[in-house]
């Protein structure tokens, strides 16, 4: 079993259990790495020789094609699993699966899976480091560290930011992991939406909850705006896409009846027209393609450092500032 | 067949139903309870006299919710090997649910459950039957002839009765004879797609919660159902505060309901799930330590009736999944004596006699077993166990086909030594 040095420990399963110093290792060992992306040659040798396998249970593009770049351009090796067509469909456990990478002698697995609790579940039971790229409702940390890297880049420290998720928290790991990392570093965190879609015992998780998203709003120096999905208008939590728009909707007119710029985050892919208005989505104070890149260094820096990578060393890692 | 006479010598004997908790002698002759007194000297030719100095003798304990998982899920249990674990626990009684592939919904599948537990030849396998065909909750089984063939309670258990009009027609049906009928009570609207208890954990871990509401509300309907057609209602496995509450207030209301206790929600919450953990998985789920409490107080003012484990055994293949693939349930019949006596009697919260009267008498009474007693005649049913005996429970050992229980590693003082059934020794730890 491969610990690292950084003090992650062998997986990042969530960042519930992670202190602030360990959080902000990944923060600021992703800063030289942001670099790397800019280049012409974007590839820098740190992983050479990882094989890294990318074990996707559910379908996504953005998460599973950053990781990969992040993998790539840190020169892994590297295999694409989705549920499609894999033998996952075929009725093979999660147990199977996971002693079958374990056989092949892999270094790496990112996974993102519907159960919650399967990343830990993995993480138990293979050798491997573990990343968890989305497990069911519960956590999505390097979609939560890369919300705070790109709030960090605007708004510096993160200590006394006031922070509210509007939207579906019910069912999101990405709104999950938010509140942990963001409290941790000592924001403050309220949720906005639907009461239908947020958990019971939010409060006591240390979060604020308003009902109407002008009071978010009124409140907020950020918002991370969770995507509707479909399904849950299916599942009856709301009854029209039309009228959440209406109601819980982030436009510019609401935005405006406040002096403050609230910056405004989404972690994707968008419903435009319903939780976000385009103005504000493609408005100036929206930072949703930079969280897009930032998303590719953190996962540099958290493959990084699983893989036993120092973060003092992490510009000297990528030799250095391309001349 | 006719077993030799069993002597049981100075053992602790507690048999509540005739008020006797002191050292005594058992004489078991042709089956049934031949005398009960300080001293037996003149005994049968051929006579096994067993010194039970020591240990405690009390009429057999019954476990009335079980799933044998035969026939359909032989790979999890079979009626032999749980009444096997029965007798290992020190039960000479268990009550089958009926929630099997093909469900026990008619006469003859009760007959196939009753005859594979007397052949399993441990301990007695008692049968409930389906309220509705195929457990689906449409319309009544045949429920008089599934009484005739031996059931000795009706219940979709682990299928609630979601109509309250097919409620009504089952508890007035049961009337004609003189039967319980058990319900487990869930609203699966409002538990839908639930996990685990709906809380602060659940929320945490992102899993999806049934809430207390959801078996509370069941509760009521079914205390209401109950009143007003005047039927026995047996709920299983209470495990919230208000619905402990509900069941105190219906009994000062005259209404005929017994009620259990599981020794998992007796002893644990939700904070067991931490980790997602899979063997803290089981319907109704554990709750908060507010519920867990009364639930407790619950049992020691008998407001619960009956200690019930809803032994529910799985392969282990179907455990280690993740925690929204893994079944409910977890094994109960080889623990729930020890776990009962270590945390309630040794600590003194209940008397060895409550223990008996939660494990025996009271299960007896609400099923009309002919069981529960020490009385002279009684079927010799009988369980002996050694109150200071230390053990470690060790999944392994355990003659369950499954091994699933959130006690692992528990240390437990008190464990079974002696249980036999119509005078024949089913089970022997010496």
């Amino acid at each position: 079993m491969n610990s690292s040095v950084s003090g992650l420990g062998k997986d990042l399963v969530g960042l519930e259990r992670l202190s602030a110093a360990q959080i902000l290792s990944i923060l600021d060992t992703a800063e030289p790495f942001k670099e790397i992306s800019q280049r012409r040659i974007k590839k820098v040798p740190v992983l050479r020789g990882k094989t890294i396998v990318n074990l996707f249970f559910e379908p996504s593009t953005r998460t599973r094609v950053s990781f990969e770049f992040a993998e790539k351009r840190l020169s892994a090796d590297t295999v694409n699993i989705s549920s499609s067509g894999s033998s996952v469909v075929k009725g093979e456990t999660l147990v199977d699966t996971a002693r079958n990478l374990e056989a092949m002698n892999i270094d790496m697995v990112v996974m993102r899976h519907g159960s919650s609790g399967s990343a830990q579940f993995l993480a138990e039971r293979i050798p491997s480091n573990v990343v968890n790229a989305g497990d069911g409702r519960h956590e999505h940390p390097t979609q939560a560290l890369l919300d705070l890297l790109t709030i960090r880049d605007h708004r510096g420290p993160l200590d006394g930011q006031r922070v509210c998720i509007v939207g579906d928290v019910l069912h999101s790991r990405v709104a999950r992991s938010n509140i942990y990392g963001l409290l941790e570093l000592g924001a403050e965190v309220a949720v906005c939406g639907p009461r239908t879609l947020l958990p019971r015992g939010i409060e006591q998780m240390g979060v604020r909850v308003f009902d109407r998203v002008e009071e978010a709003i009124e409140w907020a120096q950020v918002l991370n705006i969770l995507r509707l999905q479909l399904e849950r208008m299916e599942g009856g939590y709301v009854p029209s896409l039309r009228e959440y728009n209406q109601i819980w909707g982030v436009s510019s007119e609401r935005l405006a009846a406040v002096d403050r710029e609230l910056l405004i985050l989404h972690p994707g892919p968008m419903n435009r027209g319903v939780e976000i208005d385009s103005d504000v989505a493609d408005g100036p104070h929206s930072v949703i393609l930079q969280q897009v890149t930032n998303g590719v260094a953190i996962r540099m820096a958290v493959l990084y450092l699983l893989a036993g990578g120092s973060p003092d060393s992490a510009e000297a890692a990528k030799g250095g500032k391309e001349t | 067949m006719s077993d030799r006479p069993i002597l049981l010598k100075g053992g602790h004997v507690v048999d509540p139903a005739n008020g006797v908790d002191d050292l005594r002698d058992v004489l078991l002759v042709d089956g049934r309870i031949a005398s009960v007194s300080p001293s037996v000297d003149e005994v049968p030719d051929g006579t096994l006299e067993l010194d039970v100095s020591g240990s405690v003798v009390t009429p057999g304990l019954i476990d009335p919710h079980v799933h044998l998982r035969e026939p359909g899920q032989e790979h999890k249990e079979t009626i032999a090997t749980g009444a096997q674990a029965a007798a290992a626990g020190g039960f000479t009684a268990v009550i089958a649910m009926p929630n099997t592939d093909p469900p026990i919904d008619t006469p003859a599948a009760v007959g196939y459950v009753l005859a594979a537990g007397r052949k399993a030849g441990a301990a007695r396998v008692h049968t409930t039957g389906a309220i509705s065909v195929g457990l689906e909750g449409e319309r009544l089984a045949e429920i008089g002839e599934m009484v005739q063939a031996g059931a000795v309670a009706i219940t979709d258990d682990g299928h609630p009765i979601m109509d309250s009009g097919l409620m009504r027609l089952a508890m007035e049906y049961s009337l004609n004879f003189d039967i319980p009928v058990a319900d487990h009570p869930e609203d699966l609207g409002i538990s839908a797609g639930g996990v685990m208890n709906e809380g602060l954990v659940s929320s945490r871990l992102g899993l999806r919660g049934k809430p207390n509401a959801s078996e509370d509300i069941h509760i009521i309907r079914d205390l209401l159902v109950a009143e007003f057609t005047g039927a026995h209602l047996h709920l299983q496995h209470v495990s919230t505060a208000f619905g402990v509450e509900m069941i105190r207030r219906a009994k000062d209301r005259g209404i005929r309901v017994t009620a259990e206790a599981s020794p998992h929600h007796l002893l644990l919450t939700d904070a067991a799930v931490e980790g997602y953990r899979t063997e803290a998985k089981m319907n109704p789920p554990l709750r908060s330590e507010e519920d867990r409490a009364a639930v407790e107080a619950g049992m020691i003012d008998g407001t619960l009736d009956v200690i019930a484990t809803d032994h529910a055994p799985h392969h282990y293949d179907e455990k280690e999944q993740a925690f929204d693939d893994a079944p409910n349930g977890i094994v109960g019949l080889e623990t729930s004596l020890g776990l009962v006596h270590t945390h309630f009697v040794r600590t003194g919260r209940i008397s060895l006699s409550t223990m008996v009267e939660r494990m025996s008498v009271a299960p007896a009474t609400a099923f009309r077993l002919d069981a529960g007693t020490l009385s002279t005649g009684a079927p010799a049913d009988v369980t002996v166990f050694d109150p200071e005996a230390e053990w470690t429970v060790d999944p392994s050992t355990f003659r369950s086909r499954a091994s699933n229980t959130p006690f692992e590693g528990e240390e437990l003082v008190g464990a079974p030594l002696l249980t036999i059934v119509g005078g024949r020794v089913v089970f022997d730890a010496r």
